[in-house]
C-alpha cells in the first residue's frame, strides 16, 4: 500500500489510473444508485455484455473500440428498454439473450481480426493502468454528461423509478425518461469498462450504491455516498493491486464485495437489535 | 339533475387476451357523487378504474372523462392504488411521496415551486401525516402508507378521486377513519372507492355499483341479504340506494 503512494509521484501512468478511478466512481455512484433503487441490475448487465459485439466490430473495423462501445452500448440499452416496454412476459429470457448474443458477435469479429488481440482481454476484465490522458478527456465529458442530464431531470428521474405507473398518470413521458436512464447506465458502462472491464463492470455499478442504500435515507445522499464509497475502493484496489502485481480490477471488484459483506452483516446485526430493544420495551 | 357526468363509459368490454375481464359495462358519474363499486375478487374493478384512468385501452366502447378521453384528462384525477408500484424500501421522505401528486402542474424540468410545496403541505395536514413528514416510507405503518398514498392522490388537487381498495390492508379503525376523511373530501370532489366490503363502504357512498364482469343498474332502497347473495351468485347487478 504505501510502495504504491511512494510510486505514485514517480509514475505518471499510475497518476492515470488514479484519476480514471476517481472519475469513474462520479458515474458509478450517481447511475449505480438508480440501478439499485430501481433494481434493473440484471437490466444493466445485460447492457454491458452485449457492448462487446460494438467492441468487437470496431476493432475489426480498425476504428476505436471505446467509441464502438458507446455506440453498442446505447443501442443495447434501447434494445433492452424496448423490450422491457413491449414484451414485458419474456423479459428475462429476452435480455439473456441479447446478454449472449451481444457477447458471441464480438468474439467472433475479434476472431477475424487479423494481428495480435491481446486487448480483448483488457477489455473483458478492465486495464486501468493503460488509462492515457485522451481516455481521461473522455471520461470526464461522460462524467459531465451524466451530472448534467441528472441535474437537469432529478425530479423525472426520481418520479420514474419511484412509480412508474403514477409519474405516467401525472403527465411525465414515462417512456422517454425510462429509455434515458438506460442510455445514462449505458455511457457509465463504457465510463466503467476501462476500470474493470465489462464482465465485472454490473458490480462497481451496484455494490457502492447498494453499500450507501445501507446508511442513508434519500437519493442525492446516496448518489454522494456511493461516489466516496467508489472513489474509495478504486484507490484502495490500485493501492492493494500493486505491489504484489494483481490485475487492479479483480482487486477493486474484491474490496467492493468484502465492503458489501461487511456492510450487509453490520446492519443485519443493528437492525436486530433495534428490533430487540424495542420489544423488550414493548414488554416492560 | 341532469348534470353533465364527470365519467361516462358506454358498451365498455376489455379482456387480458384470454375471456372478456368486462363486458358490454354502462356507467354515468355525477359530479360530486361518491360512488361505491363492489363485486367479488377477479370481477373487474381495478380493470374499470384503471380504463377510467386510462392505463389499459377498452376492446369495444368508449371512456370519456370529464368530456375527454381519459388520457387527456387524467391530471385531473386523483388515483390510489391498491398495490402500489413502489418498493417500501425506497429512500423517499414522506414529502418527497406526496410532492410527486404535484408533477403534472410543476415547472419545465419537473422543478417544484413554492405553491407547490404549500399544496403538498396542505394534503398532508388533511390527511394527517403532516407530522410524519421527514420520516422514511419504510418506517411507515400500513395505515400511515395509505395515509399518505391518498395526500398524494390529494396533491394532484384533482376533480375526480379514485381508490382502489385503499383500505384492503388496514384495521378497522383506520378504515373508518381514511372514510370518514373521503366523506369529507367528496364536498369538493366526485370519488369513485373500489372496495369489496359492500357492507362497511353503503355507509359512506351515496350509489353503489355491484360489478361482476357485467354492471346494470337495479334501483334500490337498501342492500339487504339478497342482493349481496345474488350479486356473488350471479353476474350483473347494480344497487342504488339514497340515504
Amino acid at each position: 500500500m504505501m510502495e504504491f503512494f511512494s510510486a505514485l509521484w514517480e509514475h505518471p501512468f499510475l497518476q492515470h489510473a488514479l484519476i480514471g478511478g476517481l472519475l469513474a466512481s462520479i458515474g458509478c455512484g450517481i447511475i449505480g444508485s438508480y440501478v439499485v433503487v430501481k433494481r434493473i441490475g440484471f437490466l444493466a448487465g445485460g447492457i454491458s455484455h452485449s457492448v462487446l459485439g460494438g467492441m468487437g466490430a470496431a476493432f475489426f473495423l480498425g476504428m476505436s473500440p471505446l467509441g464502438g462501445a458507446l455506440v453498442a452500448a446505447v443501442v443495447a440499452a434501447l434494445l433492452i428498454g424496448w423490450v422491457r416496454l413491449t414484451w414485458h412476459e419474456q423479459e428475462d429470457t429476452l435480455i439473456g439473450a441479447l446478454w449472449a448474443v451481444g457477447m458471441a458477435i464480438g468474439i467472433l469479429f475479434i476472431s477475424k481480426t487479423p494481428g495480435y488481440s491481446v486487448s480483448l482481454m483488457s477489455y473483458l476484465f478492465g486495464n486501468i493502468l493503460m488509462v492515457n490522458p485522451a481516455d481521461i478527456w473522455m471520461m470526464a465529458g461522460i462524467d459531465l454528461l451524466i451530472l448534467l442530464t441528472v441535474a437537469l431531470c432529478y425530479q423525472q428521474f426520481l418520479a420514474v423509478s419511484f412509480d412508474e405507473e403514477f409519474a405516467r398518470l401525472r403527465g411525465v413521458p414515462v417512456t422517454f425518461f425510462y429509455l434515458l436512464l438506460l442510455c445514462m447506465v449505458a455511457v457509465t458502462v463504457v465510463l466503467l469498462i476501462q476500470v474493470v472491464g465489462l464482465i465485472l463492470v454490473i458490480a462497481l455499478l451496484t455494490l457502492p450504491a447498494a453499500i450507501a442504500a445501507h446508511y442513508v435515507r434519500s437519493l442525492g445522499k446516496m448518489m454522494l455516498l456511493a461516489t466516496l464509497l467508489g472513489a474509495l475502493f478504486t484507490v484502495l484496489g490500485l493501492g492493494i493491486s500493486y505491489a504484489p502485481d494483481l490485475p487492479a480490477g479483480a482487486t477493486i471488484i474484491l474490496v467492493a464485495g468484502t465492503s458489501y459483506l461487511v456492510s450487509l452483516l453490520f446492519t443485519t446485526a443493528r437492525k436486530r437489535r433495534e428490533l430487540r430493544r424495542q420489544l423488550l420495551r414493548a414488554v416492560q | 339533475m341532469s348534470a353533465p357526468s364527470v365519467v361516462s363509459l358506454s358498451n365498455v368490454s376489455f379482456s387480458y387476451g384470454g375471456p372478456r375481464v368486462l363486458d358490454g359495462v354502462n356507467l354515468e358519474v355525477e359530479e360530486h357523487e361518491f360512488l361505491g363499486i363492489v363485486g367479488p375478487n377477479a370481477g373487474g374493478k381495478s380493470t374499470l378504474l384503471k380504463l377510467m384512468l386510462g392505463l389499459l385501452e377498452p376492446l369495444r366502447g368508449e371512456v370519456r372523462v370529464l368530456g375527454k378521453p381519459p388520457q387527456r384528462s387524467r391530471t385531473q384525477v386523483g388515483y390510489v392504488p391498491q398495490y402500489p408500484q413502489f418498493s417500501r424500501d425506497f429512500p423517499i421522505t414522506v414529502e418527497q411521496t406526496v410532492m410527486m401528486g404535484r408533477l403534472g402542474m410543476s415547472g419545465l424540468f419537473g422543478n417544484y415551486r413554492r405553491h407547490d410545496r404549500a399544496v403538498a403541505r396542505q394534503a398532508m395536514a388533511e390527511t394527517e401525516v403532516l407530522d410524519l413528514a421527514a420520516r422514511q416510507l419504510c418506517t411507515l405503518s400500513g395505515g400511515q402508507l395509505q395515509r399518505v398514498l391518498v395526500a398524494r392522490a390529494l396533491a394532484c388537487e384533482p376533480r375526480i378521486l379514485m381508490l382502489d381498495e385503499p383500505t384492503a390492508n388496514i384495521d378497522m379503525r383506520v378504515e373508518t377513519e381514511i372514510f370518514d376523511l373521503l366523506k369529507r373530501f367528496n364536498k369538493r370532489m366526485t370519488i369513485i372507492v373500489v372496495s369489496h366490503d359492500i357492507g362497511f363502504i353503503s355507509g359512506y357512498v351515496n350509489r353503489v355499483a355491484c360489478l361482476n364482469r357485467t354492471l346494470i343498474c337495479h334501483h334500490t332502497a337498501a342492500i339487504d341479504g339478497d342482493t349481496i347473495r345474488s350479486l356473488y351468485d350471479a353476474d350483473v347487478k347494480m344497487v342504488e340506494h339514497r340515504h
